[in-house]
């Protein structure tokens, strides 16, 4: 499967901590790939590296072979990667209809259109609806994104960056902080993604990374460690040294 | 997997719903325009509101849309108003309206070239910033007396009449019907550009910047965008001043007059457009009722309105505007929001 | 050339003793308050009073000046500031331009809006010579006393429990607190402490810097460039901060006086865009 995004002997330094060390990953595409470590390992500061929110030191990040490694945040969204926050970034005092609504005017070009008011367009209303519906928000439609219970914010959260019609989607720790009765939402939306997005998963809770991922890549000390099919890693001693005889998985 | 006609029809009206029109709206413009025929006494400080109003409306633009905390806003303010000051004392545009114009593209100008300025730091660098903008122009202005007439003002300006037709008088008669249509062509514009999508991305680069250029946003280029725009209003409010007094001076670039704004603005509170015009009509009159009765230390009422304002609580002041407001937007699917939400 | 430096240090001095406490207040509580300049003009006032019409010393006046100064800003700060710092920059800013027109509007009803100055004993006045430059007494008195100030205040910081419970509530307040560090108690002695040396350096400033009702808004913008340029992360920045303003503003109003301020608002706005966190502090955590 061809590489889409890739990164080149990335380099983080903060002050004198290495944060990302010589990472050379790549992410296939259509894949599902898990980046699993333990904390403080670097993944954040990794995804933050590949959508621009930091610069790194030294290293190149190329997208379908394109040098990106010097563009800002946005314009890389424009490229199609894409990111969820670990922490909710949501726009508190708008509505999932507002907010979804935003996403797709903005992938559309129009969000420099100051004339034309918002929501007259049906055909991009449509397409707004279409998502809500399909990460069941569609009963919360109408309310502040503040009152929302933290379950539909993270969906929401998702439903915002497929909004933006990704080619690789970056998705951090999507179900942290989610209580027990509404992670399986969280994972429905996550198993549903569409084929033709690459995807590139943070997790630390094994069970959703194995039943997702076909690829797994464990970072350590902001190097990657180990990396290969999710088979391979369970059985590696070193990963299960790392996290100090935690049971990864009964393979 | 095209959701039902009747989902999208009622989606589309919730996000609509806000750029409709309200019925108080439509009260308060009436009543703006029949002033010209019921007030003429009062014409004079009418036409100050409506500048004023305007010039709050641009702050508006900046605070209550885009959270930029300006303390240097009467920089565009006082750029307007030496550009129509000296287009018309020194008769290079003769007409008004041309004059008004070019005032606010100078204006705009300026805005373009500093909104560089506060796209970077924190809330305190970009209000030093912008204070130092017009602090600068103070000193500049000040420096070429020859040219603004210094500490005196500039002297000798004669406005000609608004289109050739329209001459303007002692008693602001001219005046406010010109400044109140210049405010409401502009104010118009302005709520075109807040309910777009445009304006709704304002919103969200306010609310939380780092999701914004995750969604693809330019936060910077929205910012000077916006900081532009607001620029060219409150120019065109400067000139309007200028226009209507045949008079400019270094006051207009003053610390004050940018604080008054920021308590102009507050009043009536930021984020919904009117807030500035309500504001502007509040101040002109306890000030023009304060300042029979204390002259000299009217910036005392004006601090301790601001020091209650704050310690009362921004929102609490406006919400009790609150009941109107919902009951004028009946429609509004945002306050709709809310109650459901209170009642969750 | 040497005497402008001289002046320029000691204007630099006087700025740093009168906006050194902003910067504290700022790291420490990140509240912007602009009404800094009040609590200085309170202090030169009550020397004005003391000495000009009480007879009182001058030398002996400076003590009282800032133990007033202190004393209004801990009222105010216990009754009034306590409930502002939890808003937003937008409100912090609102209420204290409020608070400086209240006390500009005040002053200037109780005492008069003419400008006023100290009757600075004679032994203070005039100058003299020392290796060609023109000392003038009284500004290095300023520099002297200014000079025992900043020292002592790092004395203070850098080897006193208080020093260091403050610096640590700079740093991270969350963790000071988490650490048993009562950081409002902290909060509360530090902003009246920083207003006694607004004060002082209001009753020391008034016969150079001159004192009348709008003596806050005039040199507000002062404080707020010493407290940005040079950050908030120690005691250094402001004060090497101060001593260019005040060099650069008293160089500049000699060598080109039809600019005044315009010099030094431009290097303020280069500085503030090209470095915004200040030219001398470290990057913070925050």
């Amino acid at each position: 499967m061809p590489v889409v995004l890739e990164t080149i002997s990335l380099v983080k330094q903060f002050n004198g901590i290495i944060a990302s060390d010589n990472v050379s990953l790549q992410i296939e595409k259509g894949a599902r790939h898990a980046l699993i470590g333990p904390n403080g390992a670097g993944k954040t500061t990794l995804i933050n590296l590949l959508t621009g929110v930091s610069r790194p030191t030294s290293g190149r990040i190329l997208l379908d072979g394109e040098d990106i490694t010097d563009l800002s945040t946005h314009k890389r969204v424009r490229l199609g990667v894409v990111r969820t926050f670990q922490i909710n970034q949501l726009f508190s005092d708008l509505t999932p209809l507002e907010t979804i609504g935003l996403a797709v005017s903005e992938r559309r070009g129009q969000g420099l259109d100051w004339w034309r008011i918002v929501g007259s367009r049906p055909d991009l209303v449509a397409e707004v609806v279409e998502i809500l519906e399909r990460f069941h928000l569609t009963d919360v439609i109408d309310k502040r994104t503040a009152v929302l219970p933290y379950g539909k914010q993270r969906l929401l959260e998702i439903a915002v960056a497929i909004a933006c019609r990704p080619r690789v989607l970056l998705l951090d720790e999507p179900a942290a902080g989610v209580p027990e009765d509404e992670r399986h939402e969280i994972l429905a939306a996550v198993a549903a993604l569409p084929s033709d997005v690459s995807v590139l998963l943070i997790e630390h809770d094994m069970d959703i990374v194995f039943s997702f991922a076909d690829r797994i890549s464990v970072l350590v000390n902001g190097a990657l460690f180990v990396e290969g099919t999710p088979e391979e890693v369970a059985h590696d001693a070193r990963v299960k040294a790392v996290y100090l005889g935690e049971e990864l998985v009964d393979a | 997997m095209t959701p039902p006609p009747a989902a999208v029809r009622t989606a589309t009206e919730w996000l609509s719903a806000r750029a409709r029109w309200h019925p108080l709206e439509i009260v308060f413009w009436f009543a703006a325009f029949a002033a010209i025929y019921l007030f003429p006494a009062r014409h004079l400080i009418l036409t100050e509101i409506a500048w004023l109003g305007l010039f709050a409306l641009s702050l508006d633009l900046i605070l209550g849309y885009a959270g930029i905390i300006s303390l240097g806003h009467a920089a565009f303010f006082g750029f307007g108003a030496y550009t129509a000051a000296l287009l018309a004392k020194h008769e290079i545009i003769e007409e008004p309206v041309l004059a008004l114009l070019i005032s606010g593209c100078a204006a705009m100008t300026l805005g373009f070239v500093t909104s560089f300025l506060v796209l970077r730091g924190s809330d305190l660098t970009r209000l030093m910033v912008t204070l130092g903008v017009a602090l600068v122009l103070r000193e500049l202005a000040n420096r070429y007396g020859w040219l603004t007439g210094g500490a005196d003002g500039l002297q000798g300006v004669s406005v000609k009449p608004v289109l050739g037709v329209f001459r303007f008088d002692m008693f602001g008669h001219t005046g406010y019907t010109y400044c109140l249509t210049v405010l409401f062509i502009l104010f118009l514009v302005a709520r075109r550009l807040v309910n777009s999508p445009f304006g709704l991305s304002l919103l969200s680069v306010k609310s939380n910047p780092l999701r914004s250029s995750a969604i693809g946003i330019s936060v910077d280029a929205r910012l000077v965008a916006i900081y532009t725009v607001a620029a060219g209003y409150a120019g065109i409010a400067g000139a309007l001043l200028a226009q209507t007094t045949a008079f400019a001076s270094l006051e207009v670039f003053s610390f004050d007059r940018s604080a008054d704004l920021l308590l102009v603005l507050i009043i009536g509170g930021a984020g919904y457009l009117y807030g500035g015009l309500i504001g502007a009509i509040i101040f002109k009159f306890m000030q023009d009722y304060l300042s029979a009765l204390t002259p000299q230390y009217w910036p005392f009422w004006i601090g301790l309105a601001l020091v209650v304002i704050v310690l009362v609580g921004r929102d609490r002041i406006t919400s009790w505007t609150t009941p109107i407001r919902l009951m004028a937007a009946r429609l509004n699917w945002r306050a709709l929001a809310r109650r459901s939400a209170e009642r969750l | 050339m040497l005497t402008i430096l001289f002046d320029g240090i000691a204007y630099g001095m006087l700025l740093f003793v009168l906006a050194c406490g902003l910067a504290v207040t700022l790291g420490l509580m990140n509240f912007i308050n602009l009404a800094h300049g009040a609590f200085a003009m309170a202090g030169g006032y009550v020397t004005v009073v003391l000495v000009n019409r009480l007879g009182v010393p001058f030398l002996v006046s400076l003590p009282i000046a800032f133990l007033a100064s202190a004393g209004v800003g801990f009222i105010f700060e216990r009754t009034l500031y306590v409930h502002v710092y939890r808003k937003s920059h937008l409100d912090q800013v609102l209420f204290t331009i409020g608070l400086v027109f209240m006390s500009v509007a005040a002053v200037d009803y109780v005492m008069g809006s003419s400008q006023v100055f100290v009757q600075v004993p004679s032994a203070w006045q005039g100058k003299f010579d020392a290796f060609g430059v023109g000392i003038g007494r009284y500004r290095l008195l300023i520099i002297v006393i200014c000079g025992l100030l900043t020292v002592a205040l790092q004395f203070i910081l850098a080897y006193t429990r208080f020093g260091s419970r403050l610096r640590a509530a700079v740093d991270d307040s969350r963790v000071a607190r988490g650490l048993g560090i009562n950081v409002n108690w902290i909060f509360a002695l530090t902003f009246a402490f920083g207003s006694g040396l607004a004060g002082l350096g209001g009753a020391l400033g008034a016969e150079i810097l001159g004192l009348d009702p709008s003596f806050p808004l005039k040199f507000m913008i002062y404080f707020l460039i010493v407290v940005t340029v040079g950050g908030t992360s120690s005691i250094t920045g402001p004060f090497l901060a101060s001593l260019l303003l005040g060099i650069g503003d008293v160089a500049g109003k000699y060598y080109v006086p039809t600019l005044g301020s315009f010099v030094i608002y431009t290097i303020m706005i280069v500085v503030l865009v090209w470095r915004p966190q200040g030219l001398f502090s470290r990057a913070t955590s925050r």
